[in-house]
């Protein structure tokens, strides 16, 4: 039994059932196709995260947000005084998070690819795009590089999925993806 | 040798029980209980908070219910419990004495001052920072220390278990090979202690920086050394509980492993690649690589995975070649029909293996793809997967093994034996839903550790969809009959331990818990005798399988609808 | 329990095959199961994060 030790001093040299090796032998198979899953979606998938990252320091990360900000802002949401930015189609995007915000809101082109940049100015925050559901770690002095391409057009909410400090439930960003003739 | 140790002999499994043995398993699943019922009372706060129409504690509460409940239940109840199958899967079942035994309670106490220490650090109110405490956040300095101390205990108590392995070879207490089980709980300890130096090399510094004797700490390198620790801890569990599943299997049905060989081989599988795993919890982290992530979220090739698959196989296996053996052989599915699924102990066992298979392998399998974990990293979705692994599955296993641990280490019988006829149903239904209703709302991307799904207090608005709503309200429903269930484990545990009636030989003889003839029963059918009918597991292998296939690629499907990123 | 009693001394074992004496040897397994996931793991990942570029 398992409790006792084996009835066998070599237990080791025991033929397996075959059940056993066709269950082993499927299992190591399920394994490969899945590892295999994962690389070819590398190759083939349109949903790869970069590998591309920077470290920086919080205040650069933030003087070129805000440097942003102020070329490209297109106008305020509502009365909240957050600026709604709208950088050229394939340029270089930054929204910086930070105890609780996401800032600035950004205005991206359907099916135009952006290069995003993201970093945290404190703790960690989580980056959650709803509803189309992305989510992203975003750390303090590091700079996370990716391309995105927004494939529908619609108003996206940015949540913070990582806890962030007692008002983390209140921290939220926006994205809005409009078509590209307007 | 046996100097002037005391031992009394089981009068059930003949086996010879040291008293130190004896006592720091006592000790030490009685601590583990306490811990099990405040971190569970701290879920269920959770949980009830989480349900929008009921909407709980206020969110400074929140965030310490629910740092409290991770600590407590993931940290402290598990392990004290390891700890306690750790010295029975050593001394008592090789009939061997437990090595340095002031060291054994020096980690006990330890442990427990370290546990005491965090959890007045988390009601004090300043250390809400989850249990996995990222830096930069900062708690207090006592926070850090009680977990090292903790720390500290337990990795005596896996040098004791060690110790007393060796001592027993030694000694000649047992002959040939370790037990399977023992060789289980080897690889537990082996993967603790992994766990236990990556957490001192981690929480140590962070201890000395939240004294500002050091400048800082990365925050990308705490994570990664940090899950080292907190998910290789979760395979501590894996490790435990499939030895468990065996242990059970063993004493309530004479089951005896199909093959010495393929279930010590699925152990190394998990010695070799299991801690790997913890690359899951940094599949969407800035500057790691992909190689990085693939290699090691998959434990290399899935290797890890395969154990688990083999165990999946050789419990159900075990138990059905027993059954068959006892007379249970009509059709494919009698032996399970006839199982004692009155009897707490197995219906545990049995209810972990099946939801911990299909509910927390698969999810965890699928949510740990590189790519997939981008609709999953941090969503409600991953306290789902876990409350089946750790819930469902872990927990639900120690509360299994409990009805026999009372009657054959405390020698008392179980009390209000028909309340616990239904509590693993309870708890195990109430778990599975929080599981299925939180994986739920996470595929729809609600976030985890998040006090208000309505963003009232935000300004910008979010467009939550009703359903979510709807699965929060269900999983708070469940939450509740998952506390009902663990409620009447630790009452019937405790009273049962303080009210019991004693258990003589007499009694032992009169009602015996463990199998007469255990291993007798199905004594040997290596595969070169005969081969056991094994349809019953076979179907159910096959319909794992063919969930986990489908279930794998639908959320491949749901990937490939989201933005394009690259 | 072992049906050839007298055999653990270190002469019986010669014909143990090497896997199972793998798999009886508590301390090496605990120095695989630790050097593994450390190098693979913990070394690999703290060299990845330590090679990150700074930031033009
Ligand atoms: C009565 C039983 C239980 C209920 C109702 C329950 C409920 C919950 C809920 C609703 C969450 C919060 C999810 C969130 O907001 O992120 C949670 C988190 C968690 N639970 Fe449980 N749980 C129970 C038992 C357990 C047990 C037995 C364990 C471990 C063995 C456990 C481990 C955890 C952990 C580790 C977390 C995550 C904490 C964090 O995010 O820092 N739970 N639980
Ligand atoms: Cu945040
Ligand atoms: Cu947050």
């Amino acid at each position: 039994m398992a409790l006792t030790s084996p009835e066998k001093r070599i237990w080791w040299n025991e033929p397996l059932s075959k059940i056993e090796l066709t269950w082993i032998v499927i299992a190591f198979l399920w394994g490969l196709t899945m590892f295999g899953t994962m690389v070819y979606w590398h190759f083939t998938g349109e949903q790869n995260l970069s590998n591309e990252a920077y470290r920086i320091r919080p205040e650069v990360f933030a003087e070129r947000t805000e440097a942003q900000a102020e070329k490209y802002k297109v106008r305020e949401e509502g009365d909240t005084g957050i600026p709604v930015v709208k950088p050229p189609a394939g340029s270089d995007v930054y929204m910086l998070a930070r105890r609780y915000e996401f800032w600035p809101i950004l205005e991206l082109e359907k099916d135009k690819q952006y290069r995003l940049h993201l970093s945290s100015m404190d703790v960690q925050h989580g980056f959650s795009l709803q509803p189309t559901n992305i989510n992203l770690q975003i750390h303090p002095g590091y700079e996370m590089v990716l391309t995105v391409k927004p494939n529908k057009t619609g108003e996206y909410s940015v949540v913070c999925n990582e806890y962030c400090g007692v008002a983390h439930h209140a921290m939220v960003g926006r994205i809005y993806v409009v078509d590209s003739k307007k | 040798m046996a100097k002037d140790f005391k031992f009394r002999t089981c009068p059930e499994t003949g086996l010879k029980v040291h008293s130190q043995a004896d006592a720091l398993i006592k000790a030490n699943a009685v601590v583990a209980v306490v811990f099990l019922a405040i971190g569970g009372l701290f879920g269920l706060l959770v949980a009830l908070t989480r349900w929008p129409a009921v909407h709980m504690l206020d969110a400074e509460l929140f965030y310490l219910a629910l740092t409290a409940h991770g600590a407590d239940v993931l940290v402290f109840w598990i392990i004290f419990f390891e700890v306690a199958v750790l010295y029975f899967a050593s001394a008592i079942l090789l009939n061997a004495r437990i090595v340095l035994p002031k060291i054994a309670w020096l980690g006990f106490i330890l442990m427990l001052v370290g546990a005491l220490m965090a959890n007045v650090a988390v009601l004090q109110g300043e250390s809400s920072v989850m249990f996995t405490s990222y830096v930069p956040m900062k708690a207090a300095p006592h926070f850090y220390l009680g977990l090292i101390l903790f720390a500290v205990g337990a990795l005596l108590a896996v040098g004791i278990f060690f110790g007393t392995i060796l001592t027993a070879k030694k000694e000649k207490t047992y002959e040939g090979s370790l037990p399977l089980v023992t060789f289980g709980a080897l690889t537990a300890a082996i993967i603790a202690v992994y766990t236990i130096l990556s957490g001192a090399i981690i929480l140590v510094p962070t201890f000395l920086w939240s004294l500002d004797l050091i400048p800082h700490i990365d925050s990308l390198t705490y994570k990664l050394i940090w899950w080292g620790f907190g998910h290789s801890s979760q395979q501590i569990n894996v490790a435990t509980h499939v030895s468990i599943w065996y242990a059970t299997a063993a004493l309530l049905l004479g089951a005896k492993p199909l093959s010495e060989k393929v279930s010590r081989g699925a152990f190394l599988l998990y010695i070799l690649f299991l801690q790997l795993a913890s690359a899951h919890h940094l599949l969407v982290e800035p500057g790691v690589s992909s190689s990085w992530k693939i290699f090691n979220t998959s434990y290399a090739l899935y290797l890890a995975v395969l154990g688990s698959l083999i165990h999946g196989l050789s419990v159900p296996g075990a138990i059905e070649a027993a059954q068959r053996k006892r007379g249970f052989n009509k059709g494919v599915f009698e032996w399970l029909r006839k199982a004692p699924w009155g009897n707490p102990a197995f219906s545990s066992m049995f209810l972990s293996l099946v939801l911990f298979g299909f509910l927390g392998g698969i999810s965890g399998v699928t949510m740990g793809n590189e790519q997939i974990n981008l609709i999953i990293h941090n969503t409600i979705y991953v306290p789902g997967h876990f409350h089946a692994t750790v819930v469902a599955g872990t927990t639900l296993a120690f509360m299994g093994i409990t009805y026999l641990v009372v009657p054959l280490i405390f020698q008392r019988e179980i009390v209000m034996k028909g309340l616990a006829r239904w509590q693993p149903y309870l708890f195990g239904l109430g778990a599975a839903g929080i599981s299925l209703f939180m994986m739920g709302a996470g595929t729809i991307g609600i976030a985890r550790r998040h006090w208000d799904i309505t963003f009232s207090d935000a300004p910008l608005t979010v467009d939550v969809p009703g359903t979510a709503f709807m699965m929060m309200g269900l999983n708070g429903v469940f939450a509740i009959m998952a506390t009902i269930g663990g409620a009447i484990y630790v009452v019937v545990v405790v009273a049962s331990i303080l009210f019991g009636a004693k258990r003589d030989e007499a009694a032992c003889k009169a009602n015996p818990v463990v199998t007469a003839g255990g291993g007798e029963a199905v004594a040997s059918y290596g595969a070169e005798e005969e081969h056991p009918n094994l349809s019953g597991t076979i179907v159910l292998v096959t319909l794992l399988f063919v969930t986990f296939v489908l279930y794998y690629y639908v959320n491949w499907k749901f990937l490939s609808e989201v933005w394009p990123l690259s | 329990m072992t049906d050839n009693s007298g055999s653990t001394n270190e002469n019986g074992d010669e014909d143990i095959p090497f896997m199972q004496r793998l798999l009886d040897n508590p301390l090496l397994l605990l120095v695989i199961g630790v050097a593994s996931p450390m190098l693979l793991y913990t070394i690999w990942g703290v060299v990845e994060v330590a090679l990150i570029p700074l930031a033009n």
